[in-house]
């Protein structure tokens, strides 16, 4: 036909929304590859349920996964969808309030039979009354029409269905005007096995295409165009996937073997998953029977000369918080990864938030100080994977890495970086090989100038000693009870993580002339908090912004940077953790914008926190534990 | 290094156990045992959790790590699991091994790391002064359990054996060529070898295996490879199979010689072995003592080797490069724009 009009536009947010089992986060992840491959900028938000399968058809097994792609460079997944595919009622009824008035809602009109209506609660067929007239709606018997598209095929009926999301996937890539062939190489590929299932897939996904192309109900379909990104080299990485690549690389540029001491845990499992893939790199992973024991290896490993990481989420941070206390007593390099969700104690496992912060600074007995550092973006988990390494190498003490479950699962394009251009860590990763204190070896001898103490791993010939967690005596290393040493050893441990600060870039600062309100953030917030300034600032306001990437020590000029300003405002998906710490180093009258919703902010309602925070009068030193103060 | 001896194996520290202490004998014999071993003593390494015999790699010449309440096991695998080339010692008690870390026992045993994990039973929590422990007899008063201790207590031997350890064996403090002999064995097992040692806590637990060390003849069933079980001043005793599929102790002329149950330490199945320490739950009388099982199954550190050296074989050595560009990369001119 090809008689439909292309519409350009600069941004789309699509959501596709069904049942756990209808495979909707392979559906979004597909769309997310070619879209990226086409050269558009994207951000991604998969949501899905902490059950692998709810019962079918129910509210609670709704899976959800945005995607929001442009000609331009983008900081967010999208506040709202533009576009809801719903593969059944409860994906409906869980999704439609987030579609913008005047959206497009795509719903497979099959799924709402009677008992789909029931178990979504809806008491009449919504697609039959007017409580979606504010959209515009598509009914498409999805199901049928890819029943009927596999009609020759040797397939079971329930297996045919099971395509129908394949057929979702084809008639939103026509509607977009996405290629389908990448797609159907890689169904090939991964069905190669199963090629009766592969030819369905690759059927299915042609029928949603040509559904799009023949059938009158789309007038139009929409074309983003690429965005302007810096030239190089580009593939679409998750933050977990971008992390295991950090680390394999930090190993490389050290030269040491890499060594994964992990528990199953959502949302970290995929690091373990994807560092097992490349034992050819001589990386070693070992699923460990308890959190306690993943990280006991690691450090025991990293007593051994490894490069020693044990990845978790925040529960698993507690069971661990007693051997990280022993890591900073023996003083090896070791990192642990905390990928964030929600708490307290099992909390929101599927869903992101960053309230580990305190339980990174604090979350051990003692005065136990450890390096943080916090990675912004998916793609920067790699970097700051390679950072937290050089950190724990160079100082020989734990490090605690920042990420979440935002940052885990989201997507987006990455620069590849050269591998060349990469930090060579080498000269952290040196072994002692000889005495080095006349003629004896002195375990806590320290470096003059990063307090950092020898590694002598086993296998050393005369570097023969003992460590362990009671507390020794400063430089020879012998078990000592001395009130005076442990004064002097509290006092040297800190030293060294605060010393840090020479050793890290200084906070940058993206100043707006004239700004009264310095927006400050960590972690994952980056994105969001960078859309929302960008948008106020659009609106008129002045508004100066900052982005720690390290939590201890803080960039030596971040007190310059926050008392420069009357008003501080603190972003954080918990309930004001930075805010404390920074009111606590600085004495600023930092405020909050605190919600732990499980998803991340929308750029909207940060414009509202900023804007609201430039308008309102202060009252000066006022309560603090509100959303917005 | 055939010249070392046993003094090599000492450092300078000040022995801190009390003065009388089990512990004091189990030192020296290992220490006598290393030169024999024929290791570099800067390839041995001594892991330890807390507890009265967690002090032991500060009295040990080799590499050494003292770590938290349990966790030796755990810390030990990662060491061994890393770098086979090394021999690396567990020492461990009842409340540190049993209690607090039990589960990393039990798993290390399963998984076969390569580790000589000795652990010291003295049936009392030491270092805290004196509170029953998991290998405590039921009704034992502390100062926890001033009514008595109502947990019915673990058979050490019992639970290596539940969890398949490929070495298991039994010894006493003060018999010093048995606990030698068999430090020795358990050291030179590849795999997880796990050694219960009865050792007296003068303090808070004097004369728990007194019955044993006063009428060893009596109450010492010495499990030997290939020999009948058999003991008594006379060897008068000895341990029989019944049809019914229970062991039992008999007068050995009541049942004939030829009927007393021949040891077999290798057997595959460690059901005989379990049934053999079942003979004595606690001490508190004829007890079973010696190895009572060791078989070969791959080593966990060595098949993680493997699987490293396999993977090399069949994709080549990891390519950085190629790792981060991925399956699909695309490039991005200058200056693109739509």
């Amino acid at each position: 036909m090809g008689t439909k009009t292309v519409q350009k536009l600069d941004t789309v947010t699509i959501r596709f929304a069904g049942d756990s089992g209808d495979g909707m986060q392979l559906t979004g992840d597909r769309f997310t590859s070619v879209t990226a491959q086409m050269g558009n900028d994207l951000a991604t938000l998969p949501d899905f349920p902490a059950e692998i399968r709810a019962p079918a058809g129910s509210l609670p097994g709704v899976s959800g996964f945005q995607l929001h792609f442009a000609d331009h460079d983008i900081l967010t997944p999208g506040d709202a969808p533009d576009v809801l595919v719903a593969m059944n009622p409860a994906a409906l009824r869980t999704n439609i309030d987030d579609l913008a008035p005047g959206g497009t809602l795509v719903v497979n009109a099959d799924a709402f039979t009677r008992g789909n209506l029931k178990k979504a609660h809806y008491e009449q067929n919504p697609l039959e009354d007017d409580s979606l007239s504010n959209y515009r709606v598509f009914r498409v018997p999805i199901t049928t029409l890819t029943v009927g598209a596999l009609e020759d095929h040797p397939l079971s009926s329930k297996d045919k269905q099971r395509a129908k999301n394949m057929f979702a996937l084809g008639l939103m890539s026509f509607m977009y005007s996405r290629p389908i062939e990448p797609t159907q190489r890689w169904i090939e590929s991964k069905f190669g096995r199963s090629p009766d299932i592969a030819t369905a897939n690759i059927t299915a996904l042609q029928a949603g295409w040509s559904f799009g192309e023949t059938t009158e109900m789309f007038a139009h379909t929409y074309e983003v165009a690429p965005a302007v990104l810096p030239a190089g080299r580009y593939r679409q990485v998750t933050g977990n996937q971008a992390l295991a690549m950090g680390l394999i690389a930090a190993a490389d540029r050290s030269g040491l073997p890499l060594f994964l001491g992990s528990y199953p845990i959502t949302p970290a499992s995929d690091i373990l998953h994807e560092l097992s893939k490349h034992k050819n790199f001589g990386v070693r992973t070992f699923q460990a029977e308890d959190e306690i024991s993943a990280v006991g290896a690691a450090l025991g490993a990293a007593f051994a000369g490894n490069l020693a990481v044990t990845t978790t989420s925040g529960p698993g941070v507690a069971l661990k918080g007693e051997t990280i206390g022993l890591a900073v007593s023996v003083e090896l390099p070791l990192l642990v990864v905390n990928i964030q969700r929600g708490g307290p104690s099992t909390g929101l496992p599927t869903k992101t938030e960053q309230s580990d912060l305190l339980q990174a600074m604090y979350g051990r007995n003692g005065e136990a100080p450890i390096p943080i550092v916090a990675a912004s973006a998916p793609g920067e988990c790699f970097h700051a994977a390679l950072e937290a390494a050089r950190i724990a190498l160079r100082y020989r003490t734990p490090v605690m890495l920042l990420s979440d479950g935002y940052l885990a699962n989201g997507a987006e394009p990455w620069r590849i970086p050269d591998v060349a251009s990469l930090p060579d860590l080498r000269s952290h990763a040196e072994f002692a090989t000889e005495p080095n204190a006349d003629g004896e070896f002195w375990p806590f001898q320290r470096d003059p100038e990063t307090l950092a103490r020898p590694w002598a791993v086993p296998g050393t010939p005369g570097l023969e000693h003992r460590i362990g967690g009671l507390e020794k005596s400063d430089g020879r290393g012998s078990i000592s009870y001395d009130p005076d040493n442990h004064h002097r050893m509290t006092e040297l441990r800190a030293a060294k993580v605060a010393g840090i600060a020479k050793d890290i870039p200084p906070l940058e600062l993206d100043d707006d002339e004239g700004a009264e309100l310095l927006v400050i953030g960590w972690g994952s917030t980056y994105g969001p908090v960078r859309a929302a300034v960008r948008r106020a600032r659009r609106m008129g306001h002045k508004v100066a912004r900052a982005h720690l990437h390290y939590l201890n020590p803080f960039p030596a000029n971040t007190g310059e940077v926050v008392l420069r300003y009357p008003r501080v405002l603190v972003p954080e998906m918990n309930m004001g953790q930075l805010r404390l710490l920074l009111r606590g180093t600085y004495l600023v009258d930092a405020r909050g914008y605190n919600r732990v919703s499980g998803l991340p902010f929308t750029t909207g309602e940060l414009v509202d926190a900023i804007v609201e925070h430039i308008e309102t009068p202060r009252v000066p030193n006022g309560a603090n534990t509100g959303a917005t103060t | 290094m055939s010249t070392l001896t046993r003094k090599d194996f000492a450092t300078d520290q000040e022995v801190r156990w009390c003065p009388g202490c089990g512990d004091y004998a189990i030192l020296a014999n290992v220490q006598g045992v290393m030169p024999d071993l024929g290791v570099d003593r800067e390839n041995i390494v001594f892991v330890s959790g807390i507890g009265c015999s967690s002090r032991f790699p500060y009295y040990m010449n080799t590499y050494g790590f003292h770590s938290i309440h349990g966790r030796a096991p755990a810390i030990a695998t990662g060491i061994s699991a890393t770098r086979p080339d090394l021999k690396v010692f567990v020492i461990t008690g009842d409340g540190d091994g049993l209690s607090i870390g039990g589960n990393h026992l039990i798993h290390a045993m399963r998984r076969n790391a390569n580790l000589t994990i000795v652990l010291f039973n003295n049936q009392i929590y030491g270092l805290t002064k004196g509170q029953y422990s998991p290998t405590s007899e039921v009704g034992k008063i502390t100062k926890s359990t001033p009514a008595g201790s109502l947990d019915y207590p673990f058979n050490p031997v019992s639970v290596a054996l539940g969890a398949e350890a490929t070495f298991v064996a039994r010894s006493i403090d003060t018999e010093r060529e048995h606990l030698s002999g068999t430090v020795e064995l358990a050291a030179r097992h590849e795999g997880t070898a796990f050694v219960e040692v009865y050792q007296n806590c003068n303090i808070f637990n004097d004369g728990a295996f007194d019955l044993l060390k006063e009428s060893p003849e009596d109450n010492q069933i010495r499990l030997e490879h290939g020999q009948p079980i058999r003991f008594g001043a006379d060897h008068q005793r000895g341990v029989v199979l019944r049809p019914d599929g229970m062991l039992e102790l008999r007068d050995v002329a009541d049942v004939g010689e030829e009927n007393i149950l021949v040891h077999d330490a290798h057997r595959e199945d460690p059901g005989l072995a379990f049934m053999l320490s079942r003979l004595a739950h606690q001490p508190d009388g004829p007890t079973p003592i010696g190895l009572f099982r060791q078989v070969r199954r791959p080593v966990y550190g060595e098949q993680m080797q493997h699987q490293l050296d396999d993977a090399v074989d069949r994709r080549g050595e990891g390519d950085l490069e190629t790792l981060l560009a991925g399956p699909d990369p695309w490039v991005v001119e200058d200056a693109v724009t739509g």
